[in-house]
């Protein structure tokens, strides 16, 4: 538990710090931290364990019987990137207090901040590798939302679409790669995957599991050609820089070539292919970082470069390169984070970056500049620092290392970087802090407060005891992260300053005399350099971009051409495809024994097939339409009955007539015919397609009713329990409001959204282009009597039986037909003919009901049946039972289940109303003031109101005028 | 009857994607609401076709139909009348907003593109 903590820790505490930022900057920087120093004491907790070199496991299972579990691990290796993680997560959240200023938004700054940290913790501590891979991804975006934290800046923006664009992408390849190297292995486990080297490396998915891997690691450890991303990642604040794009997440690429030499290392490929890019990136990035004039710029080329550096080590292959990788990934932590910030400290108290136009700042400010220039000792590889012992250690390895049959190769390259590497390190002290002191910097440099130099002091002192007293400090640690690294394989060296006057010192030697000689000589190298035409890379991956944006756009305009009529044709003729492709088996008649024939089902059955024809045929003449396809909705309800469906039927006939009126009243304003202007071969066309998809239709539902069941359906189930166990003899009602009750709550709900929407839609007619289409209706020719008489009457007496048939319907739902549904349907109809007959305002004014809270009311009912079992420890909508008496209707079951149904009911009455009672609403907005009078209101009578007939207006009738 | 049925249900679907496939907004609604008929009646019928078998649990009742595909069928209807009204609402709407009842929001022009 507790290790998964340590990776939670920082998720949860990702919402303090926009919620106590209103305490002030110090508040929320302190909170931060403390969340931050929190998951780093649990981390030490497991400290002892990791050091007797046992395994922490934690494990949360989510779908075990899929093998999808959150499974947490910390060995040596997780232990040690999971400290560095923490460990400058916290300085960097101290600098970062200072370094924003007052117009940042700082909430949102250690918001992202947090978040980027549980993610890169869920990457070293995950043992499911699909838990990595989400892990993974989520560092990209955290990467993506800090890099473009400064909103307004343009190349913020470009910097982090760029980086997620890479990075997102080298994700996906890993996810793919580690899904093989799942299936190869057999497992999804970390530590078991871990313990299958041989058989993986046997295996002929072998070379595309290493390539898909690599992608990700190179990708996001920006190794050639994919490191152009990381310098324009540079646009991030300077913490930022410093905290993710050298110390921890460009990291997580070498983290997981780690993480993986058990299982990959070892091969030809692994060794030419990883030490290969690494040693090539090394080169080129340390050769760009000297002439670059941005600091960030220079760093950032640098930090790619030691990131080839410990690549090319993995690459090796061997236990003691590997050793030395871990100790250089420490090391180049706390040199590269130091003079990240110091950078930052240059920008802001100078007021530029830019090497030209800096110098002498050694005197103006001389804690960071003293502190920066061992840094960039240490960069430089210089002793006594930490940068010279694994320096050293890394030319002692590439010495006798043969690569493709040539001994030469490897060891001239890597003096060669090693010499850019001093060059570029003396310029960042030589260019920026000694010289002669300036006039025209844009501020004025002095120190910072000291809450921004005390970070970089710290790892500063790091630097040097690292170097001093590596092995005290160190050496067990590193130790124990490459045991861990290469499964026991890494030879005990101890770490040492002073090894005699070796090759490799010989070596190093050579190269700070180079690099020196390549800075007194920096101007005519430069002017070189600025000669020769390079390969820019932003201008490459943005003309990349645009091609591919451009391809997708003309696919995707192939298909979608904004022609409604082509995409459905397409859309159909593709199911079409898709149908006869999966059927191509064959789909016959079963063997199961058919009903015979009756005469009256062939008469039906000719009368749908001719009211459907004719709708096809006549369907330009709307009206005619509309109330043929209402006699084709009364023939399915009769096929439900005659099919033992009777709740079905009558489900089925409440929402004929709903549909209907609503489709009448739409017809109202929409165009009376369709204009003819299909062409005879488009309606050819069209009528083939759909011949197409009723056959296919056909014989596939022919060969389902010829066919027995596969399986024993559920259904004996619902029959057996539904008296016994949900109260009630008709099963589809009890299925509906017991058995699958969340289903129906579900349900509800959509059908409660939809009506907010149609409410939403029609609501806003009043107002922009549709209003004024309103005001200028031409209307046709009105009916003489808007409100005939006859209709009037009869629908007022109609009213209470109707509403009476409706309660009686819902109430014996649960033994019979009916219920929830039908029965609010049967009440829906019954207003609604009010609103026919008498009009909207009549109507409107005796309504006491708001439809949206009726709607709220249901909703709320049936989920309150359904947790009202919580308190008697039931699972949600578990339903109980009771009989209740009443005179005249019979016995009455008073199941928990009516209350449910009771809700069903309120929802439906209340979205029927509201979707109607709003089409009637735009329609008395429309019409024209009523020359005969609104119903039989008009007459004055001792029952009526008197002037209840402003059939506009909204206001309820005075009483007794 | 299983004939019957299953050519009754792809007469249906037919008419439904032919009026799918019309270009103005009304014959659409229309052709979605012949879809809700076959896709229901389909839906229901995959619980086989028996006569006088309802699912109403009582002593003297022979047997019973497949209650599942019932009551499955019952929601979807009540949804369909939901997307039905939503549907033309917005058709409503989009004729009220554009002017036209065209699908494509916008009268063809001379050469039948719309």
């Amino acid at each position: 538990m507790n290790l998964a903590l340590v990776t939670l820790l920082p998720f949860l505490g990702a919402v303090l710090p926009p919620l106590v930022i209103r305490s002030g900057r110090n508040v929320c920087a302190v909170t931060t931290g403390s969340v931050t120093a929190l998951a780093l004491a649990l981390l030490l907790i497991e400290a002892p364990a990791v050091i007797r070199g046992e395994i922490v496991r934690t494990s949360l299972p989510w779908l075990p019987q899929a093998g999808l579990e959150a499974r947490f691990f910390l060995d040596g290796f997780g232990f040690f990137f999971a400290f560095l993680i923490l460990a400058i997560g916290l300085l960097i959240i101290v600098y970062a207090r200072f370094y924003l200023s007052r117009q940042d938004p700082m909430g949102r700054f250690y918001a992202f901040l947090l978040l980027f940290q549980g993610a890169m913790l869920g990457i070293v501590l995950s043992d499911n590798v699909v838990l990595l891979v989400v892990f993974w991804e989520l560092t990209s975006l955290a990467s993506f939302l800090l890099i473009g934290y400064w909103r307004h800046l343009p190349e913020g923006r470009q910097g982090a679409r760029m980086a997620l664009i890479v990075t997102g992408a080298g994700g996906l390849a890993l996810l793919a790669g580690l899904l093989l190297l799942a299936e190869v292995a057999g497992s999804y486990d970390l530590a078991t995957i871990l313990g299958k080297g041989e058989a993986v490396r046997g295996s002929p998915l072998y070379l595309p599991i290493l390539l898909l891997v690599l992608a990700g690691a190179f990708t996001k450890s920006a190794q050639f050609p994919f490191h152009f991303w990381l310098p324009h990642a540079m646009a991030a604040p300077t913490p930022v820089s410093a905290y993710l794009h050298s110390a921890t997440m460009v990291k997580a690429g070498l983290f997981l070539l780690g993480r993986l030499w058990p299982v990959l290392a070892g091969t030809e490929a692994w060794f030419l292919i990883v030490s290969g890019t690494g040693l090539l990136t090394m080169l080129i990035a340390a050769w760009i970082a000297i002439f670059k004039d941005d600091l960030k710029g220079l760093l950032a080329f640098s930090t790619v470069s030691h990131l080839g550096l410990v690549t090319m080590l993995f690459g090796l292959g061997t236990g003691s390169a590997a050793l030395a990788a871990v100790f250089h990934v420490l090391n180049h932590a706390t040199f590269k984070a130091a003079l990240f910030m110091t950078a930052g400290i240059v920008d802001h108290e100078a007021g530029t970056r830019d090497a030209r136009r800096l110098g002498g700042l050694l005197r103006l400010m001389p804690i960071t500049g003293s502190l920066a220039i061992v840094a960039s000792l240490a960069m430089a590889g210089v002793i006594p620092l930490n940068g010279f012992l694994s320096k050293e250690m890394m030319l002692e390895e590439v010495l006798h290392t043969v690569w493709w049959e040539t001994e030469r190769l490897f060891p001239l390259m890597a003096v060669a970087a090693a010499s850019c590497s001093v060059a570029y390190s003396f310029r960042y002290v030589v260019h920026v802090f000694l010289g002669p002191v300036r006039d025209d910097y844009p501020h004025r440099p002095h120190d910072p407060p000291a809450g921004m130099w005390l970070p970089v002091a710290i790892l500063v002192v790091a630097v040097v005891l690292l170097g001093i007293l590596a092995e005290p400090i160190a050496g067990p640690l590193v130790r124990l992260a490459a045991a861990a690294v290469t499964a026991g394989a890494a030879p005990p060296t101890v770490l040492k300053l002073w090894h005699g006057v070796t090759p490799a010192l010989v070596a190093s030697g050579i190269a700070t005399l180079l690099g020196l000689v390549m800075l007194a000589a920096f101007a005519p190298l430069a002017r070189l350099r600025a000669s020769v035409r390079r390969p820019e890379a932003k201008r490459m991956f943005e003309a990349t971009v645009d091609a591919v944006a451009r391809a997708a756009g003309r696919a995707s305009g192939a298909i979608h051409d904004e022609r409604l009529q082509r995409m459905v044709a397409w859309a159909l003729l593709a199911v079409l495809v898709v149908g006869l492709f999966t059927g191509r088996a064959g789909i016959g008649p079963g063997e199961r024994p058919g009903l015979p024939l009756a005469p009256l089902a062939v008469l039906l059955w000719a009368g749908a097939l001719a009211a459907a024809l004719a709708v096809a045929a006549f369907h330009r003449q709307r009206l005619l339409a509309l109330i043929v396809t209402s006699v084709v909705g009364l023939i399915v309800s009769l096929t439900f009955v005659w099919f033992s469906a009777p709740d079905l039927a009558l489900t089925q006939l409440s929402v004929e007539i709903v549909t209907t009126v609503l489709l009448l009243l739409a017809l109202n304003w929409l165009p009376a015919e369709s204009p003819r202007e299909s062409s005879a071969l488009r309606r050819g066309r069209d009528a083939l397609v759909a011949a197409a998809a009723g056959l296919a239709v056909s014989v596939l539902l022919y060969a389902i009713l010829t066919t027995d069941f596969a399986l024993p359906s559920i259904s004996a189930y619902h029959l057996a329990e539904s008296k016994p166990g949900g109260g009630g003899t008709n099963v589809v009602n009890v299925i509906l409001v017991d058995f699958r009750g969340y289903d129906t709550l579900g349900e509800i709900i959509v059908l409660g959204i939809a009506a907010l929407a149609i409410f939403a839609v029609l609501d806003s007619t009043f107002r922009g282009a549709a209003a004024e289409r309103l005001r200028t209706w031409s209307h046709g020719p009105e009916a003489a009597d808007r409100h005939p008489m006859m209709l009037v009457v009869a629908t007022r007496i109609m009213l209470p039986l109707a509403l009476v048939v409706g309660v009686y319907i819902f109430l014996r739902g649960h033994n019979q037909p009916g219920g929830g549904f039908i029965a609010g349907l049967v009440v829906g109809v019954a207003l609604i003919v009010q609103y026919m007959a008498s009009g909207w305002a009549w109507a409107r004014a005796r309504t006491r009901i708001d439809y949206h809270a009726l709607i709220g009311f249901g909703v709320f009912v049936a989920t309150a049946t359904g947790v009202g079992s919580w308190l008697f420890d039931r699972p949600f909508l578990t339903s109980s039972y009771g009989y209740l008496h009443l005179p005249l209707v019979g016995e009455v079951e008073l199941a928990t289940a009516l209350f449910f149904d009771l809700g069903v009911f309120s929802t439906v009455v209340g979205v029927v109303m509201l979707v109607l009672a709003n089409l009637a609403r735009v329609s008395a907005r429309v019409e024209p003031q009523p020359s005969t009078g609104p119903a039989m209101d008009s007459v004055p009578g001792p029952t009526e109101p008197a002037a209840a007939g402003a059939a506009v207006a909204d206001a309820p009738a005075p009483q007794g005028a | 009857m299983e004939l019957l049925f299953a050519s009754g249900v792809g007469v249906l679907t037919a008419v439904g994607v032919y009026l799918c496939l019309r270009a103005r907004t009304f014959p659409v609604v229309l052709g979605l609401s012949f879809l809700s008929y076959a896709v229901n009646l389909f839906l229901f019928a995959s619980g086989r076709l028996v006569v006088a078998r309802p699912p109403i649990v009582g002593p003297a009742a022979p047997g019973y139909t497949d209650p599942l595909p019932q009551a499955l069928v019952l929601t979807a209807i009540v949804i369909s009348f939901g997307m039905t009204a939503l549907v033309v609402v917005l058709a409503l709407r989009g004729f009220l907003e554009a002017g036209t009842d065209h699908v494509d929001g916008r009268e063809p022009d001379r050469e039948g593109r719309s």
